[in-house]
């Protein structure tokens, strides 16, 4: 009776224990990726809105300022999205026959709002709040990318908590002046890893422990 | 045998459906209004509710009429209705510079962004009559708007109003300053290029 296996047998159930254990790190770090895709997070998606509304136009051409429209960011956990009046202000004016602007001019005639659709959305179960962000120097453009350079907002973070805990745990690597909070494509006026913490102990920020603390997200 | 097989499948099920369950969205989107969120349940379908018609919240109601309204036995008022700090000036410069600006632009010129964009020419602060007009008034265009120009009630609460108004007062008279409101040691600089007038004063040199 000849040998059910042969002699190279041996080599192939060395290399298929090493084969198992490949495929199956390689399925833990394709379902890691996955978790953390833009599939997943729904981030870099464009989002179908009633009105092509440009941030690219209003904030980096005219030259905006984000409160003028976001008139909450500074004082409410909501950042505010503006009631078509806001637009009223320049577009009974300004490309006011534009066909773009007519579904604008349709909800001012019959005093229904316009609906927008919303880009960020974090679940319900975590607490968020603008205006201690604004106030502590952390500036949109690190949360919201750069705004100023998109025809149609996009949503740029992953919005996952361990993106909030990365800078909670270090926010002395985001933090800049309350001057420079709306500016966009802001450069530090030295290295970040000095004015950083010197921004850190002149806001009073709350330390790693307290910011990681699970009920200041989840309350 | 067979009973213990089935056991085992019916395990396999019920792991399979705890797992699963964590799967579920209710948590990530629980029956409450998020702000500005739609709502079926009123007739106008928004959630975020005016104020009934009629209705004063506590602690709103709005009996200071030279406060709210900047008219003081319903002509405008001259005054302000508290005292401005510089501080607080410094937040009407602010508040200038982002709700103003885009069309009056920085200077008060009325020659904005926007205007270079197309709109109507914006009033310039610059003029005698707005110079001799009363502080009330400039309360009152930003609160209820001046031909052309929407009011900005909306976007800009009343002390701001007021703290926007005095920066008003300053830029009328950063452009309209007589001679003798410059310091006599200053003066010579008014004939300076604009890149020598941004050189530190020789004062600051010499330490005084
Ligand atoms: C002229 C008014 C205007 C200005 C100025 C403006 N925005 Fe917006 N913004 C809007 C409108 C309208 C929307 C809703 C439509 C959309 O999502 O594109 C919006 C949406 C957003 C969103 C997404 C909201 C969501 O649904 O998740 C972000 C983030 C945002 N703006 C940030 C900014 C920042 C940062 C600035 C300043 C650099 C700014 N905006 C300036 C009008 C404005
Ligand atoms: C402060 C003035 C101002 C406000 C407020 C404003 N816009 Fe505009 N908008 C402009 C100007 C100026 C342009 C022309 C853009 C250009 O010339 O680059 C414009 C252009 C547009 C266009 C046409 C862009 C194109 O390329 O077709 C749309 C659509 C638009 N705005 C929507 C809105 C909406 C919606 C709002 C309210 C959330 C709004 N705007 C608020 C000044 C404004
Ligand atoms: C620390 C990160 C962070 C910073 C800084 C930040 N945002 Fe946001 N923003 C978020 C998150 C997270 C959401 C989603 C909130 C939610 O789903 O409840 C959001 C949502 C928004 C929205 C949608 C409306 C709302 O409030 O839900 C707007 C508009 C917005 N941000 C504008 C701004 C502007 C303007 C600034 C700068 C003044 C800014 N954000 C700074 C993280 C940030
Ligand atoms: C780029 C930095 C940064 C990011 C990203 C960030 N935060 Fe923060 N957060 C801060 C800073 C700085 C503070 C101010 C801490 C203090 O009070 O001194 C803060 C404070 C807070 C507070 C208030 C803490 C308190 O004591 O009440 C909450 C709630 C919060 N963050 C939630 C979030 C959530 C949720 C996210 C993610 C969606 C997030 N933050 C992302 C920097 C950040
Ligand atoms: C800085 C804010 C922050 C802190 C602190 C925080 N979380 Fe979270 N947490 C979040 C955010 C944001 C999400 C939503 C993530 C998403 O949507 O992918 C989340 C989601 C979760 C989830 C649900 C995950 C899921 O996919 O459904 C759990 C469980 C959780 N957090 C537990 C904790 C625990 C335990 C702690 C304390 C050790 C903690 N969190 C601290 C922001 C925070
Ligand atoms: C969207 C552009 C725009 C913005 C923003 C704007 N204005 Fe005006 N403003 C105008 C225009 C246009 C006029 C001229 C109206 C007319 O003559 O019909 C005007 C006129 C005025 C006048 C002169 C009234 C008169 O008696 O001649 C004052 C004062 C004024 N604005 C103050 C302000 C203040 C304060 C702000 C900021 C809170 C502001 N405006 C924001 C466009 C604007």
């Amino acid at each position: 009776m000849s040998q059910i296996f042969k002699q190279s047998a041996n080599a192939w159930s060395k290399a298929s224990i090493f084969a198992l254990v490949f495929t199956l790190l390689a399925l833990g770090w394709a379902v890691m990726v996955l978790q953390r895709s833009d599939f997943v997070t729904s981030a870099n998606q464009f989002i179908a809105q009633p009105v092509q509304f440009s941030h690219q136009h209003h904030v980096g051409g005219i030259g905006i300022d984000c409160r003028y429209c976001h008139t909450s960011v500074e004082v409410a956990a909501s950042a505010g999205i503006p009631p078509t009046k806001t637009c009223i202000n320049c577009h009974s004016q300004i490309w006011s026959d534009s066909p773009y602007l007519e579904p604008v001019r349709a909800s001012f005639r019959n005093d229904t709002p316009l609906e927008w659709v919303r880009v960020h959305d974090l679940p319900d179960f975590v607490y968020f709040n603008h205006s201690i962000h604004v106030a502590k120097g952390v500036g949109c453009e690190t949360c919201h990318g750069q705004v100023d350079k998109m025809p149609l907002m996009l949503q740029k973070a992953s919005l996952q908590m361990e993106w909030c805990l990365e800078c909670h745990r270090n926010p002395e690597q985001f933090v800049r002046p309350r001057s420079e909070v709306f500016t966009m494509g802001y450069q530090p006026a030295s290295s970040q890893a000095e004015i950083g913490p010197a921004l850190v102990k002149e806001y009073n920020i709350a330390g790693s422990s307290n910011l990681t603390n699970c009920s200041v997200c989840h309350r | 045998m067979r009973s213990s097989a089935s056991i085992r499948r019916a395990a396999l099920v019920l792991a399979a459906v705890a797992v699963l369950a964590g799967c579920r969205q209710d948590m990530h989107d629980t029956p409450r209004y998020e702000p500005f969120e739609a709502s079926t349940f009123f007739a106008d379908g928004r959630a975020s509710r005016a104020y009934p018609i009629g209705t004063v919240a506590r602690g709103q109601l709005r009996a200071d009429d030279h406060l709210y309204t900047g008219r003081v036995n319903g002509e405008f008022a001259e005054t302000f209705p508290f005292a401005v700090s510089h501080a607080e000036m410094a937040r009407g410069q602010q508040r200038y510079n982002v709700y103003c600006a885009p069309c009056h632009g920085q200077i008060g010129d009325g020659n904005g962004m926007v205007v270079q964009r197309g709109l109507r020419q914006a009033a310039t602060y610059h003029q005698d009559r707005l110079r001799g007009e009363r502080i009330g008034y400039f309360y009152d265009v930003i609160t209820n708007g001046f031909g052309a120009m929407q009011g900005y009630a909306e976007q800009v609460p009343v002390r701001d109003r007021w703290l926007i108004a005095a920066y008003i007062r300053a830029l009328q008279l950063s452009q309209h300053a007589p001679l003798e409101a410059v310091r006599p040691g200053d003066r010579p600089r008014l004939d300076q290029t604009p890149e020598e007038q941004l050189a530190p004063p020789p004062t600051a040199a010499t330490g005084h």
